[in-house]
């Protein structure tokens, strides 16, 4: 059977068909989205995934650090710790081969006190119980040569070489795309409401009708709790706690070589200054409990505390524009740990309390969960390996369609920019509106191509990317 | 796999200050001349605002860039359009993408005016959701104009400088009902005729000294979260909400090219002549000064290809410049480097503070250089001149001239 005649459908309204799917998952986050590929690859199920959003990756999975984290201070022996482990690596592998951009940069954990500094061999220590073993001590004089705008007063960092950064967006749609290839149903604006767990086949109550299924993955982020209760379960709740981050203009990007992180303290992983794979500099995030699951917005009080911060770890970073301010929701349970389990008589398993590393553990949660959904009773054709795929790139590191010579002589749309601060070009948002996964809306356009995401945010080119959107990518008359 | 070209002059950015740069240079016989523009069409910034008062004659703005573009085209400047100066491979070098593939042009002399924009909400530090309906005068403009899209029903424009009245304007075009003007001034900053004319013929509430603290809305923005310099707090509901004026040099060439910055304009520091720091490559309009009038742009242009043609013929660059600083509440001032050979021929200032009678003074090493009372109030956003007949009293080995108000 080639691609086209076994691929699934992206579909944005409508009813669900009527036959039952063997799998469904619920919420097509970076998770979510993970596992739906990694089913894919037992070829003969029948699978869906759904979203409440109009696209992929609208939840927590669009607005994190977009850190590729090494597992070094996780808590040892957690489910989370092993899954982070062997998610880096898997991920790091599959990023090199579909194209998602990643930078091995590195971390340093930088002390700034007297009591930080004693903290680092604890902290070097925990990293061996993790399996993480390059990690090493360094004193103030290597950790001023290796980033000389730091601010004055540190005193040592642990040094953690294997961190790295990564775009979250393009990890989330390749699995989306290579999930909807190999066969995925990706139901889009459909929102899970109700469970009835009838005799043999879930019946879901969606916001776009009815849709049956034999096993059910519930990989709803903040709202997996939500989602098991539906299916009569109390097992944890969840708290979203809000982390506001600031991304600074590209001219930034040369003031730091390295994600630099705070030694973490009873209230969390503290802020962070991270270059991203686009070129700018990240600075959050914050973490504040609340009980709103939809506060994503930013805050006076956020921002003023993260230019505090800043100012102490990387003065020159705050004489830079601004050039966005976002902020996520963390899945916080109350638990140190992932909660992840099978509930064998309802054919069910819940991914709850992905919390702060789901990005970087996407593909080994999906490798769990599949197996712990052969233990509800699936039954798991032999696996295969899903035809590569190479996804556009939005990284610095490569170079873009703008640079390439070869590409803009063989179509001449890569030659033309129409996001002048991103460099993106016609032929891109093209192909992005053309994609298996298409974008449900300018903001998913600008995920996709970073069309719109530079520092003048869209004052030049705002009203064109708008356009093309709507029109499908065919140029218009302006 | 770049295709290599020389030129003589290239000037990035068919604004109306490259465009007169061109035109001036292509007229008097300074050999290749080559203005490129990222654009698919020439003519800047003034090409999207299809509002009048543009030149002398009250032309509207794409009016005026044709005006231009045809300037420049008629006496032989090649004009490119929808290329796009990427960075730079050498002193004099610059790399460009198009549709035709990518090249790398040097030029006997480069000039950018590649001109500003306005500082969108995230730049501006403002809290709350992302939602949408959020614009600067310049996306709107390009909406409005460009593609007629749909803006919104009801907006809060944010600012009243002169740039905001046009968006009262565009707004109006648009059908959409302007809510309020909001300034963080006690009082707007447009001329007084224009001011009533935009605001007060349709009774739009000025709230001045008055802050956008928080957006809000999912999906579409639902209103936004008003402070008062004395605490009051105000919420104001509309689905469109646009940021206008507050310009920035659009620098980034400039930038990483490693020209150095003006620290109060934040774009390249030049002299009296257009002279960057760098031999060779000038710099003109609004990148050097966000923002002035279309007309005080084009006339710098002309300005500015005299003296790159003095160049071209003689090859004279300053060795060494005086930087010009100012004191708050002065904001910056453009040329901002003094060069006795060409001092040029005056200077323009921003206040950051509205002053009803300034007495400017200019100080070099505590000497004073010159010093005068205006009858004309400062007004922020507004620019005001002061001349140069006191440049010849600067010692060309002295500190920095400072220019400061004095009490
Ligand atoms: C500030 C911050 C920084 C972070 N930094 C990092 C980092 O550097 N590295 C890292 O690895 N991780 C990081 N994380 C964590 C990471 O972002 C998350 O663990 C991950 O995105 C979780 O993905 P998810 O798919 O579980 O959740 P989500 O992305 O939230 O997806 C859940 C989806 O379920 C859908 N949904 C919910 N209810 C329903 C319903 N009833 N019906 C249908 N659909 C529904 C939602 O619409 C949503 O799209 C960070 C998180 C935050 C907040
Ligand atoms: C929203 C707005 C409203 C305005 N309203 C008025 C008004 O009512 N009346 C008035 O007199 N003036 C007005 N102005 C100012 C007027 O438009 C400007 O004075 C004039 O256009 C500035 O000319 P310029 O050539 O310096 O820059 P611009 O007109 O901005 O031209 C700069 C050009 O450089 C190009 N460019 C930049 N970088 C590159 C690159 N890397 N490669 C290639 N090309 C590049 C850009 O595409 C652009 O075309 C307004 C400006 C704005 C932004």
């Amino acid at each position: 059977m080639s691609v086209a005649e076994s691929a699934g459908r992206v579909l944005r309204s409508g009813a669900p068909p009527d036959t039952a799917y063997d799998v469904t998952v619920i919420g097509a986050g970076v998770v979510g989205t993970a596992i739906a590929r990694e089913l894919a690859r037992h070829r003969g199920l029948r699978i869906a995934l759904l979203d409440a959003a109009n696209d992929v990756g609208e939840g927590t999975s669009k607005a994190n650090t977009a850190i590729l984290h090494t597992g070094f201070d996780a808590v040892p022996g957690s489910l989370e710790a092993r899954l982070v482990r062997e998610g880096r690596r898997l991920l790091a592998a599959y990023a090199t081969e579909s194209g998602i951009p990643v930078e091995p940069v590195g971390a340093l954990l930088v002390a700034w006190d007297e009591e930080q500094r004693a903290a680092l061999p604890g902290l070097l220590d925990k990293a061996a119980r993790n399996g993480y073993h390059a990690a090493r001590i360094i004193g103030p004089d290597e950790v001023r040569a290796r980033e000389p705008h730091l601010g004055p007063g540190a005193l040592g960092a642990l040094d953690v070489p294997g961190e790295s950064i990564i775009c979250p967006w393009t990890t989330t749609l390749a699995y989306a795309t290579q999930a909807v290839r190999g066969g995925v149903d990706l139901h889009l604006n459909c929102r899970v409401r109700q469970i009835d767990p009838g005799g043999g086949l879930h019946e879901l109550t969606t916001s776009r009708g009815t849709l049956r299924t034999r096993h059910l993955v519930n990989a709803a982020g903040l709202h997996a709790d939500a989602v098991d209760r539906l299916l009569g379960h109390d097992d944890f709740t969840v708290t979203p706690r809000r982390g506001q981050l600031i991304v600074f203009d590209k001219f930034a990007r040369d003031l730091v070589d390295h994600i630099l992180l705070p030694v973490p303290t009873a209230l969390g992983k503290g802020v962070l200054v991270a270059p991203t794979v686009y070129g700018n500099v990240l600075l959050g995030p914050t973490a504040e409990e609340l009980d709103d699951k939809t506060a994503t917005g930013s805050t006076a009080e956020g921002i003023a505390l993260l230019r505090e911060k800043g100012r102490r770890i990387l003065p020159e970073l705050l004489d830079e524009e601004v050039t966005a301010v976002y902020a996520g929701l963390r899945a916080a349970t109350g638990y140190d740990d992932y909660r992840v389990s099978a509930h064998k008589e309802q054919r069910y398993v819940t991914v709850g309390g992905i919390r702060s590393t789901g990005l970087t553990a996407s593909l080994a949660i999906a490798a769990h969960v599949t197996d712990l959904l052969a233990t509800t009773g699936l039954d798991l054709p032999a696996a295969r390996d899903l035809p590569p795929l190479r996804m556009p790139n939005l990284g610095e590191a490569l170079p873009r369609p703008y640079q390439r010579a070869d590409l803009i002589a063989a179509d001449p749309a890569y030659g033309t920019l129409v996001c002048h601060c991103e460099r993106v070009t016609r032929g891109e948002i093209r192909d992005a509106l053309a994609a298996v996964v298409p974008p449900g809306s300018p903001d998913g356009l600008r995920r996709r191509t970073r069309a719109g995401a530079g520092r003048c945010q869209g004052f030049h080119c705002g009203a064109q990317v708008r356009e093309l959107f709507e029109k499908g990518g065919e140029p218009g008359s302006g | 796999m770049r295709r290599e070209r020389i030129v003589d002059a290239l000037i990035v950015g068919a604004g109306p200050a490259g465009l007169a740069t061109a035109a001036g240079l292509a007229a008097t016989g300074a050999g290749e001349v080559e203005v490129v523009d990222r654009d698919q069409q020439a003519g800047g910034a003034a090409r999207h605002c299809a509002h009048g008062g543009f030149g002398r004659f009250g032309m509207t703005g794409p009016q005026y860039a044709e005006r231009w573009v045809a300037a420049a085209v008629g006496v032989g400047a090649v004009l490119r359009t929808g290329v796009t100066v990427t960075g730079w491979s050498g002193p004099l070098t610059l790399d460009t993408t198009s549709p035709r593939g990518l090249e790398r042009i040097t030029a006997r002399a480069v000039v950018l005016a590649t001109g500003a924009r306005e500082r969108p909400r995230a730049a501006r530090l403002v809290p709350g959701t992302r939602p949408a309906g959020v614009f600067t005068t310049g996306e709107l403009q390009r909406a409005v104009h460009g593609h007629g899209q749909r803006i919104g029903t009801r907006a809060v424009v944010v600012g009243a400088e002169p740039v905001s009245l046009t968006a009262l304007d565009t707004l109006r075009q648009a059908g959409v009902e302007v809510a309020a003007l909001v300034t963080e001034y006690p009082r707007h900053q447009a001329s007084r005729a224009r001011a009533a004319e935009a605001r007060l013929r349709h009774a739009i509430p000025l709230l001045t000294d008055a802050t956008v603290t928080e957006l809000l809305g999912r999906g579409r923005l639902s209103g936004v979260g008003l402070r008062h310099r004395d605490g009051r707090t105000a919420y104001v509901a509309c689905d469109t909400v646009v940021f206008t004026g507050d310009f920035v040099p659009d620098q980034e060439l400039a930038r990483r090219g490693g020209l150095p910055l003006d620290p109060g304009t934040r774009g390249p520091a030049v002299d009296g002549a257009f002279r960057t720091a760098e031999r060779g490559v000038f710099a003109v309009g609004n990148v050097l000064h966000a923002v002035e009038p279309a007309r005080v742009v084009a006339r710098e242009g002309a300005a500015a290809s005299a003296a790159v043609r003095r160049y071209l013929r003689d090859g004279d660059w300053p060795s060494a410049s005086v930087p010009l600083r100012v004191t708050a509440p002065l904001g910056w001032v453009a040329p901002n480097r003094l060069a006795l050979d060409e001092p040029g021929d005056g200077f323009t200032l921003r206040t950051t503070e509205f002053v009803t009678h300034p007495t400017l003074v200019v100080t070099q090493d505590g000497r004073t250089l010159h010093r005068a009372r205006r009858r004309r109030p400062a007004v922020p956003n507004r620019p005001f001149r002061i001349p140069g007949d006191w440049t010849g009293r600067v010692d060309a080995r002295g500190g920095a001239v400072r220019i400061a108000l004095a009490d």
